[in-house]
């Protein structure tokens, strides 16, 4: 069975990211990278999926030259193969065209599932898992909190408003995953050390014959402009010198509110 | 001519969801609002879409659309939108909008705009809002494409407001074939939710991952039931599994917006703050004095949970006569 994952590496998310006027795109320079967990919990569901069923699993990323530290993450944690889009012509894809170029990138082998996270930890746009799939004409179960491969078909408990669904399909399929469906591997000293050496195959937009198709000036959706939102007037901030839980009391009073 | 403006209609729990509500509010104001509604609905669902403003309702009852994922309602919709070329199809940031968005953005090679806060329609462009990096800036986009403009909006960017009114119904044909039917849904399983839901309450006390264990959760639930509020908690620690996920707030989770929401152990993660920055007060008590939850707090208590808490606690039971 051979498992693709889509995912993203994103900046560090302990660092508060500023957006720049002039590009509207956030700036990464001097950040740090990491693979979105997003991506590693999809990673995790799909090396599940091969240590109880065989078969191998490819990581697919497509983003700046940083996000090879994510590629080795994956690496360390298990999958066998590792490719990087990266091309300046991708820069200020919409979701649209990172789909088109994930589906291009995903059809160049014969595969079995593909799983993505809902959505990325650093744009929540949620949609680009269910895009691949319509370009690939494969079944799209969303939204998994649970997922299990049974012959030539998969199962997902689908997140729902008021409980899950149980929700069914033939392979090939796509699955996206819930943040929370499982605990991802640390990844062993070993794996770590071997995913060093590990090769990273990059492919280009012509690579996978969409030069003109994928980037900004491809992409339907246009940042018009980048702001400040009006301010929220700020409050007080006290030390909590032994009388905070009564401070807030006075203000809950205060607005009617015990 | 107004434009006309699309909802997906959507029906959770036997009744229409208030976010369709909100959004037919908006496209009625906007233009001229028609709604799309696919599958099972309550006896009532058209007259309560016209009450919003509908004007026009496309409906088809088939059941193929509750049996099966995605693409029945995506044929459905791809068909009619080629028919009828609306100027915008709104749609709400749960999982059935999100997926038809993403299924049609993909399916007429559109594009869409996703966690919408606010649009306009601008000789027949539109200008999307969209709060980003979790409201830290707001940006303004458009779809350069042609046809149909897909904007996905968030949760209770709107008011609904009923104007009344009696929609025009028209039946539409559902898609037949093996090719909808790839994906099905074999069962569908009610979680029940203990204590008030934290999308409908005017008071909300949440935790995150400052309560260290989720027996801090047991506190929370304490001074809940002294307010009469729900207990919402962060993407952390519903992923830790200490809470349940629908108790999530957050871009990823419910947006909320009560009148209280006093947020313990909670840091402010940018995805966190879009979903709950605009309650009406908020009070925010955590250990790190560079939390981002302080700036938009209304009072920030730069302390201990454990010992902030139990005192607000005791103090409200002093004042309600509980204790003396």
């Amino acid at each position: 069975m051979h498992v693709i994952v889509c995912g993203k590496v994103i900046p560090d998310t302990t660092v508060p990211l500023q957006i720049d006027p002039k590009t509207k795109r956030v700036i990464r320079s001097g950040i740090g990278h990491e693979l979105d967990p997003a991506a590693a919990g999809a990673v995790e569901e799909a090396l599940r999926i091969t240590d109880a069923h065989g078969g191998e699993v490819t990581f697919i990323t497509m983003g700046i030259a940083d996000a090879t530290i994510g590629i080795r993450k994956a690496y360390a944690m298990g999958v066998a193969n590792g490719l990087h889009l990266l091309d300046d012509a991708f820069a200020g894809s919409d979701t649209l065209g990172t789909a088109k170029a994930l589906a291009a990138a995903i059809k160049r082998s014969p595969f079995d599932l593909v799983i993505c996270g809902t959505e990325s930890s650093d744009s929540y746009s949620g949609i680009v898992p269910v895009q691949i799939a319509i370009l690939l004409g494969i079944p799209a179960l969303t939204f998994a909190k649970a997922v299990s491969v049974e012959g030539n078909s998969v199962r997902i408990q689908r997140q729902s408003e008021t409980g899950y669904s149980v929700v069914t399909a033939e392979l090939p399929a796509l699955i996206s995953v819930t943040s929370g469906i499982n605990e991802p591997r640390f990844p062993p000293l070993k794996g770590v050390m071997a995913a060093r050496k590990m090769p990273i195959e990059t492919l280009s937009a012509s690579d996978l014959g969409l030069a003109g198709a994928v980037g900004e000036s491809a992409a339907r959706e246009r940042v018009l402009t980048v702001g400040a939102p009006p301010a929220r007037t700020a409050g007080e901030v006290i030390e909590d010198g032994g009388e905070g839980g009564r401070r807030i009391a006075v203000l809950l009073a205060a607005r009617g509110l015990i | 001519m107004p434009e006309r403006i699309w909802v997906y209609g959507e029906v959770s729990a036997g009744a229409i969801t208030t976010t369709t509500l909100e959004l037919v509010t908006k496209a009625a104001e906007v233009g001229t609002a028609e709604v799309l509604l696919l599958g099972s609905a309550p006896a009532d669902a058209i007259e309560t879409l016209g009450q919003y403003g509908a004007s026009k309702v496309f409906r088809s009852a088939d059941p193929i659309f509750d049996d099966y994922l995605i693409l029945p309602a995506l044929e459905a919709a791809a068909a009619l939108i080629g028919q009828q070329q609306p100027a915008v199809m709104l749609f709400a940031s749960t999982y059935a909008g999100r997926d038809l968005a993403a299924g049609l953005s993909a399916r007429l090679d559109c594009g869409a705009i996703t966690d919408v806060g606010d649009f306009a329609l601008r000789d027949g462009s539109v200008e999307a809002t969209i709060p980003a990096l979790g409201g830290a800036y707001q940006n303004t986009s458009t779809l350069v494409s042609e046809g149909t403009k897909l904007l996905v909006v968030r949760p209770k960017s709107f008011e609904p407001t009923a104007v009344g009114g009696h929609p025009e119904v028209e039946e539409v044909s559902a898609p037949g074939g093996a090719d909808v039917r790839r994906v099905q849904i074999a069962e569908r399983v009610d979680v029940p939710v203990e204590g008030p839901q934290i999308e409908k309450a005017l008071k909300i006390v949440a935790g995150g991952r400052g309560l260290k264990s989720a027996e801090g959760f047991a506190m929370l639930h304490e001074l809940a039931d002294l307010l009469g509020a729900a207990v919402g908690a962060t993407r952390a620690v519903v992923d830790a599994a200490w809470v349940p996920y629908s108790m999530q707030v957050g871009q990823t989770g419910k947006t909320v917006k009560p009148d209280v929401y006093i947020a313990c152990g909670i840091s402010g993660a940018i995805q966190h703050l879009a979903g709950m920055k605009g309650s009406k007060t908020i009070i925010a008590v955590n250990t790190d004095p560079e939390a981002p939850i302080f700036k938009i707090a209304d009072l920030g208590v730069i302390g201990d949970v454990y010992l902030v808490i139990p005192q607000l606690i005791q103090e409200i039971k002093q004042r309600k006569g509980l204790i003396s």
